[in-house]
């Protein structure tokens, strides 16, 4: 884990999430990492990436994947504006996980941009504390990373 | 057995004649382990040497080099060597030792996490944290080390795991599921080659220093001649064919050779064999050899594309893809620029004015080319002593020239000429270095000694640290800051210190006798070189 982060802060390429993780196969755990750059920059992240030893596959995944954040947005509620909360809530999808006197927790997953909107909604309450994971992804259809 | 025996049973399998290191109090088990082997041990003055020593003999040898360091300090000066082996794409195995598992983490003496320092600078790295791994972690880190791009591979051993004792079992495999290098070049790429080859009227052949890894000058040579391409080499590529050659035009880049720097601006094809084309040896970004389509070689294909567009990337070991380009069916017609060549090879180089009775250094190296046989191994140490060698060194062999070429390390000539003189002890070894670099690893006389080495040694002494003393000049306005060595030592002293035959060169009518001295097989001699401390490696570009 910190080889792969480490190459990309070595080799100044810019990450602008990366998220590792268990997959089916105990052996084996997965990243996903997004990156912004030309075809050039993907190209030797790429090859970089590769030569670490430990790495096993990687896939461009950029075209064709379903992507994915998840997050936690405490926000104050008095019980005077906890129906008005919890009703943005639901049309947004997001679902309240925890309630107190003074807040109001929500769980929201959805892409990047479902989460900055999200952030724009409740604005004008106050936003106590947001805590969100970077992106996860996996390819539309049949195709896999296999390994 | 325990843990440390078991590691040394795995090394002598792997075929390990030599370790070059420095004991302490993490790696006891282990040296006391080595008292029964039949593995040499050859202790350096300084871990840092030790990793350089152990540089030399790989790259001299076609083996992988091993070192050997204590935890803390000792692991930390290793750290220069490591990094020295991976720019220079060098296999090594450099094995530390840890503090014990349990107190990991804990700052306790003469503690540091090596594995997280030298993993920016190493092909991987490995933390034993369970005794039973020793065998196959010993063997992949051979493997890894010495296939694919080759580079240094560290081992950090916790001294609880040495003392382990355990049946230890010896025939893991490698299980290594993501690398496989890849050997056999693409087909299709390889027919673009011989299109491009057969339609060029100015072909170059560039060589690099995986050449001198991968052992090809006999293929470059025959594949020179086929297609009638002059080659020209890397600083690194010096090492890999006899640049003696009359087909060589000498070294590319900012402190190249106008013959050499002139071809590449003038190609229509570049054929680039085992080089990174890194900034010495290409200058600017994308602005190597314009006029020509790039053909690069390389077994990482990391490299393609890194610092240039490439018209044809053939990734593959450079041994079997020029095999495969001898049997394709490719001829030019070069005639067009046979005639220039010839011109910018009797272009003046080195027009720096010397008196008679003073050093002129292009001298040095013209004499030494000139009387040097196949069996010379020249060293240097980093400067402009290293580049004069880069222009006017001819060696007659391959894999003659040691240098520290990517990282450019002062310090690596002498440790690593003992590292090559042990790799190769019917050749004579001379290492040439500054007064700088010779002041950072003097204390290896020491080793020198201890191990009876008969070894030549050029100083090369102009009373500066005389190459950022020569950018002062060119980029500073002259002000120099911090490069003038005041109170260097008498050598002549240094040297009977050690009991070490000395003598003394002042002016270039002694520079023939003093170099036969240098080559005498028989002797462990040094030569201490008076230069003009305002001589200048007069860097020239094409054109110019």
């Amino acid at each position: 884990m910190y080889k792969v982060a480490g190459m990309f802060g070595r080799r100044a390429f810019n990450i602008d999430s990366l998220v590792v993780g268990v997959t089916q196969d105990p052996t084996v755990s997965r990243m996903t990492i997004v990156i912004d750059g030309d075809d050039n920059n993907v190209e030797q992240v790429t090859k970089q990436l590769h030569k670490l030893i430990d790495v096993i596959k990687i896939g461009d995944i950029s075209k064709t994947a379903i992507s994915r954040q998840f997050a936690f947005v405490k926000i104050r509620s008095t019980a005077a504006m906890r129906n008005e909360i919890v009703l943005l809530a639901n049309i947004i999808d997001a679902k309240v996980i925890d309630i107190s006197p003074e807040t109001i927790t929500l769980e929201v997953t959805g892409d990047e941009e479902k989460l900055a909107n999200i952030k724009m909604l409740f604005e004008k309450y106050t936003i106590i504390e947001m805590v969100q994971t970077g992106t996860v992804s996996i390819e539309k259809g049949a195709n896999s990373i296999k390994v | 057995m325990n843990g440390a025996q078991a590691l040394i049973e795995v090394l002598e399998n792997e075929g390990v004649e030599i370790i070059f290191g420095y004991p302490g109090g993490a790696v006891l088990p282990l040296y006391d382990a080595l008292l029964q082997s039949k593995i040499k041990h050859a202790l350096t003055r300084t871990e840092q040497s030790a990793a350089h020593a152990a540089c030399g003999y790989a790259r001299s040898a076609d083996k992988v080099g091993v070192c050997l360091a204590t935890s803390g300090p000792g692991a930390t000066n290793l750290i220069t060597g490591i990094a020295n082996a991976y720019l220079d794409s060098t296999p090594l195995v450099a094995i530390t030792g840890q503090v014990a598992t349990e107190l990991i983490g804990h700052d306790v003496f003469q503690e540091v996490d090596i594995v997280g320092a030298t993993t920016p600078f190493t092909k991987h790295n490995y933390l034993i944290e369970d005794a039973a791994d020793i065998p196959r972690i010993v063997k992949e880190a051979f493997y890894i080390a010495s296939t694919g791009r080759k580079g240094p591979v560290l081992i950090d051993l916790p001294v609880n795991i040495q003392k382990k004792v355990k049946n230890y079992k010896f025939d893991a495999k490698i299980e290594l599921r993501s690398y496989k290098p890849t050997i056999e070049p693409n087909f299709r790429q390889l027919k673009k080659l011989e299109e491009a080859i057969n339609s060029s009227r100015r072909p170059l052949l560039c060589v690099g220093g995986g050449c001198m890894l991968s052992f090809v000058s006999d293929k470059i040579i025959a594949l020179s001649d086929k297609i009638n391409a002059p080659f020209v080499t890397t600083m690194l590529g010096i090492g890999a064919v006899p640049t003696s050659h009359e087909n060589c035009l000498g070294m590319i880049g900012q402190s190249g050779l106008y013959a050499a720097n002139s071809a590449v601006e003038a190609a229509d094809l570049v054929i680039v064999l085992g080089a990174r084309l890194g900034d010495r040896a290409t200058g600017k970004h994308n602005s190597f050899a314009k006029k020509a389509k790039i053909v690069h070689i390389d077994i990482d294909p990391a490299e393609i594309g890194k610092n240039h567009n490439t018209y044809i990337p053939i990734v593959g070991d450079l041994n079997v893809t020029l095999s495969r380009i001898l049997e394709m069916d490719i001829e030019t017609k070069t005639s067009e620029w046979a005639a220039d060549i010839e011109k910018w090879k009797e272009y003046a180089e080195f027009s720096g004015a010397f008196s008679d009775d003073e050093v002129n250094p292009k001298e040095i190296f013209d004499c030494l080319s000139d009387n040097a046989g196949e069996d010379v191994i020249a060293v240097t140490d980093v400067g402009q002593h290293q580049v004069w060698a880069g222009r006017f060194y001819r060696p007659k062999a391959s894999g003659s020239f040691l240098t520290s070429g990517g990282l450019g390390t002062m310090a690596f000539s002498l440790p690593a000429a003992i590292g090559a003189k042990f790799a190769n002890p019917d050749k004579r070894v001379v290492a040439i270095v500054g007064d700088g670099g010779f002041q950072m690893c003097m204390n290896e006389l020491g080793t020198i000694k201890q191990e009876n080495l008969k070894m030549g040694i050029a100083l090369i002494n102009n009373d500066r640290l005389g190459m950022v003393r020569e950018l002062q000049q060119h980029h500073c306005g002259g002000r120099y800051s911090g490069t003038v060595l005041e109170y260097n030592p008498d050598f002549s002293l240094i040297a009977a210190a050690y009991d070490i035959e000395y003598y003394k060169v002042t002016d270039n009518s002694q520079i023939g006798e003093a170099v036969s001295r240098l080559l005498d097989p028989k002797k462990l001699v040094m030569v201490e070189f008076i230069v003009n401390p305002t001589a200048n490696v007069d860097r020239v570009k094409a054109g110019e």
